[in-house]
């Protein structure tokens, strides 16, 4: 009888150290790192009673197994077995039966908190999200502009619409808590209500090829007059290109190429684009070629025809542009000089 | 070397050789006269890399005679019943043997082999993770047909997949030695189909390493299309070498089956076997019946890249998201079928060091069964953010929650089993021990992911990593060698070291937990999975050079380990009587094991785990034999 009286009391001691020695590595309260939308708050709040489950469970079993090494070790010269005792029906149902009701509490916990996160507000903004190898684009509907950075108004629910043009990727923006799989061939919601000014990053959470660990955008939550300042300012930059170069330009940022092409000569996954045109392009297979228009119009819809030295093409997807949208690209490629 | 060169294991090597290079040539030539290219990048051409991979699997198994006595029956010839050993030494391990001991080394000697190189591909990575920022796996760097990126990416992948076979391979040499010496049969039911399943597992895993070489692929072993269909051609010898190994696995599984079923001693009723055949028994039900999904899984993938078959492409009509069920419908499972043998492990062993009966012993067979159970019907835990049927979470979050419960009785019914015994700690124990606490935060660690919500931000991420070596390690890795410390005797009539064997218990296990706790840590602050650099932003640069230190001491501790086991083979003290003071059958008979194990037949008279009942036995042997338990 001591035994238990012993090993109960460490038991809670040691459920209680553990716990706040998470909460020490800031591994307790919340998930981390800061919370940034509304659905981390019941995240947030589940997490909590889950490391305090953890922390006395793992006690529960940690103390009577070390207690037990410590107490009814061999010591030396003692000969013969321990105590012949088979088991306990009565020890064998509770510890059946009460993990099954803790089992379902947290369940349940699990499914509101999952319902918490899907509320859905009517009044949502929609937005459209485009994932591809190896770069985020943000379609703004209502104001018919496009951009590689994700600016969302603070305390307002946004849905974002999001489509693959090649792999599954996977939509996180770990101060919010949530992640969405981006897959090919079908539209995916994400929906979060930002809480917290300031500037974030979406992160590819899905293996999706060579460069994955690069396939990072900003996220900016303003406030809802900055935010309306930023829209301002992309529709007059969208109204002002509509020269070929600047349509071209908005094609580059619409398509994703700028997820692998350069406009500044460093290398990406692709040759960067910086004098590119005119320029000679030399090949794996030892020939050349002048960029041309016929040439650049043959790299955009069959990247495989011409393997460039020092680049793999099939990580390039094929594009089915119109001739206007590939002029407006070599107009716009003829400026990078 | 003339001897090596005469095994059945180089015979065997040199013939995939030769029926790759045909299936290949053969394939070239119809391209050939059908005016299709003839070469590529790697020199083959695709569907000549696959046919020809296949090709070499069946010129193995026909080259180096694991076949052949069932084409002499076929002919019409009679072969011996009893196999007779032809060969002696280390010679004995390189050829076919039906000798289960002899494939159950085979089996566990090729697993360390697989362990060591991925380990080593993990220690390349880790390194390169020490720090953020690309330091050597560059852009720049070219090495078989790859830059450093994408080689990353199938080093990463590799390691995985390599693993796991080594894993299924461990797993079935634990089994394959012990069970039929737990059982008191003479071998296992079925001989020659046991011999084919270790020798078909090693093409498989010559495939799996040839995808190395053939461009690699960089899609984690889990191979999700489209990745997996636009993935270099290594890809391929990766499916191809997963197809291969699950033969092994089902077949495997139904010798086990069979062997239990038809083969226990007189007396042995199921509430009287050994604890560690329930498991047996448990895992390898999962892996008849599961592992035909994986195999399933990756041939689609393979017949949509070589004949266009849409099933996951999205342009034909295919869902990418179905490839993510038929995948984890095993993969899920199979988790269990990699650490169901390890519980066992701890089960059989626990009683022995503590003296004491196992306590609950049938709500410990039980749990096996129910988690193998339950087990089945938990798959799309993995997928809660994969854009599947999102009302489809909520039964799979209580299915995978339901697993604590058979898990718990287990942890409970050990503790109960140390409680009051007298108990002793040498090497074998010392892995039972620490492979309880590994298990033990691998499955508190779980629950949080297999809650929706939490989920939602723990997947993919390194957290996950954490969680899932703790499990593996805690419900595989310390109890493969906890056996390994503890039959090596019996294999062999020497044991390993106990210093050595300590210090590589000392040396794995702190730098495993914070290799593991670091990885939770990080995961949970925003380290996605799988990425060959990370943004230095994020301040994750001390975690992750500790996080490599931790695992170059892991790497250390198994070097050490394998010293111990392979110098111990020779010069290890020697014990070939009854090591542990055990009750089991396979001690009462002086060690090494006889070739056709028990001279004289045992009756099982008594429970399995009676310590400390005086005057008890467990197992009868018809003639007096040696050492017999007091």
């Amino acid at each position: 009888m001591q035994h238990f009286v012993i090993v109960g009391i460490l038991i809670v001691i040691m459920s209680i150290l553990t716990y706040f020695g998470l909460d020490a590595a800031g591994l307790a309260k919340q998930m981390h790192p800061v919370s940034a939308s509304a659905q981390a708050v019941s995240i947030d709040w589940l997490w909590d009673w889950q490391v305090i489950a953890m922390s006395s469970l793992f006690a529960l079993i940690f103390v009577p197994l070390v207690y037990s090494l410590v107490v009814f070790r061999r010591r030396k010269g003692e000969t013969g077995d321990g105590e012949h005792i088979e088991g306990n029906t009565t020890l064998e149902i509770t510890w059946t039966v009460l993990p099954l009701f803790a089992v379902l509490a947290f369940a349940y916990m699990g499914a509101y908190s999952l319902g918490e996160t899907n509320r859905v507000d009517p009044e949502a903004i929609e937005i459209k999200v485009r994932a591809q190898q190896f770069t985020w684009t943000f379609e703004y509907p209502e104001y018919g502009f496009v951009s590689t950075e994700l600016h969302l108004p603070v305390n307002q629910q946004v849905v974002l619409k999001m489509e693959s043009a090649d792999v599954i990727h996977s939509f996180w923006v770990p101060e919010f808590r949530v992640k969405q799989d981006v897959v090919p061939g079908r539209v995916t919601d994400y929906r979060i209500t930002p809480t917290l000014v300031g500037n974030y990053k979406v992160r590819c959470a899905e293996l999706c090829g060579m460069s994955h660990y690069k396939m990072e955008n900003p996220v900016v939550v303003d406030t809802q007059a900055d935010y309306d300042v930023w829209i301002a300012e992309q529709q007059a930059n969208a109204a002002a290109a509509q020269t070929p170069e600047g349509q071209g330009q908005l094609l580059t940022v619409k398509y994703g190429c700028i997820g692998c092409h350069s406009v500044d000569g460093s290398k990406l996954v692709g040759p960067s684009w910086l004098g590119i045109y005119g320029s000679t392009r030399e090949f794996a297979d030892g020939t050349s070629a002048v960029a041309d228009d016929a040439y650049i119009t043959q790299s955009i819809r069959e990247p495989l025809a011409h393997e460039v030295l020092g680049f793999s093409p099939s990580t390039m997807p094929p594009f089915t542009l119109t001739d206007e949208e590939i002029a407006n690209i070599i107009a716009y490629l003829k400026t990078l000089k | 070397m003339k001897k090596f060169f005469a095994t059945a294991f180089a015979r065997g090597l040199f013939w995939q050789f030769v029926g790759t290079l045909l299936g290949a040539g053969l394939i070239t030539g119809i391209r050939a006269a059908m005016g299709l290219s003839v070469t590529d990048k790697f020199f083959f051409t695709e569907p000549a890399w696959v046919l020809g991979g296949f090709i070499g699997v069946l010129f193995f198994l026909g080259g180096n005679g694991s076949v052949s006595d069932w084409f002499k029956w076929a002919r019409g010839i009679d072969t011996p019943e009893h196999h007779e050993e032809h060969y002696s030494g280390w010679e004995k391990y390189f050829h076919v043997s039906l000798d289960h001991k002899v494939i159950g080394i085979q089996y566990t000697v090729v697993a360390l082999a697989l362990i060591s190189i991925g380990g080593l591909f993990a220690l390349i990575f880790r390194t390169e993770l020490a720090a953020s920022k690309l330091q050597f796996l560059t852009e720049d760097l070219l090495l078989f047909g790859q830059n450093g990126l994408q080689l990353y990416n199938t080093l990463m992948s590799l390691h995985g997949m390599i693993m796991i076979v080594s894993i299924l391979l461990g797993v079935a040499g634990i089994i394959n030695y012990v069970v039929p010496l737990l059982l008191g049969a003479q071998d296992m039911a079925f001989p020659r189909l046991n011999a084919f399943s270790f020798w078909v597992a090693v093409p498989a895993a010559v495939l799996l390493l040839m995808s190395l070489v053939l461009g690699g692929f960089d899609t984690g072993w889990t191979g999700y299309p489209p990745l997996s269909a636009r993935a270099p051609v290594g890809v391929q010898m990766f499916f191809l070498g997963v197809f291969t190994a699950g033969w092994s696995s089902i077949l495997g599984a139904l010798n086990v089956i069979a062997t239990v079923i038809r083969m226990r001693s007189k007396g042995m009723t199921a509430w009287r076997m050994p604890i560690f055949v329930w498991a047996a028994v448990a895992t390898s039900l999962i892996a008849l019946t599961a592992t035909q999904l994986i195999g399933l899984s990756f041939q689609l993938v393979m017949f949509q890249r070589l004949f266009g078959m849409g099933f996951f492409d999205p342009a034909k009509g295919g869902n990418p998201v179905l490839f993510q069920h038929l995948f984890w419908f095993y993969s899920h499972p199979a988790v269990y079928v990699f650490v169901l043998p390890g519980l066992g492990v701890i089960s059989e062993l626990l009683p022995v060091f503590a003296r004491k009966p196992l306590f609950g012993y049938r709500w410990i067979a039980m749990s096996s069964l129910g988690i193998a159970l339950v087990g089945f019907v938990v798959w799309a835990h993995h997928m809660f953010t994969s854009g599947m049927n999102s009302y489809l979470r909520l039964p799979f979050m209580y299915s995978t929650l339901l697993v604590a419960i058979p898990t718990g009785v287990k942890f409970f019914s050990w503790v109960a089993t140390l409680w009051k015994g007298k108990i002793e700690t040498p090497t074998p124990m010392l892995f039972v021990l620490g492979g309880i606490v590994v298990f033990l935060m691998g499955g508190l660690s779980g629950p949080p992911n297999a809650t929706v919500s939490t989920d939602l931000h723990l997947h993919d991420t390194y957290f996950i990593v954490g969680h899932f070596h703790d499990t593996i390690f805690g419900g595989f890795v310390f109890p493969f060698f906890a056996a390994l410390y503890y039959w090596f005797p019996k294999a062999t009539g020497r044991r390993m070291n106990e210093f050595w064997g300590k210090v590589h218990f000392w040396m794995m296990t702190p730098s495993f937990f914070v290799l593991t706790l670091g990885m939770m840590r990080i995961g949970l602050l925003g380290m996605r999975r799988r990425i060959a650099d990370y943004d230095p932003a994020l301040g994750f640069d001390t975690t992750h050079l500790i996080l490599t230190i931790a695992g170059y001491l892991i790497g250390l501790s198994v070097l050490i380990f394998f010293f111990n086991f392979f110098n111990s083979i020779k010069n290890g003290e020697k014990a070939d009587g009854n090591v542990w003071n055990s009750r089991s059958p396979e001690w009462q008979v002086p060690s090494p094991m006889p070739m056709h194990n028990y001279d004289q037949p045992f009756e099982v008279v008594g429970e399995p785990y009676d310590y400390g009942l005086p005057g008890s036995k467990y197992v009868e042997f018809s003639a007096p034999a040696k050492n017999t338990h007091k």
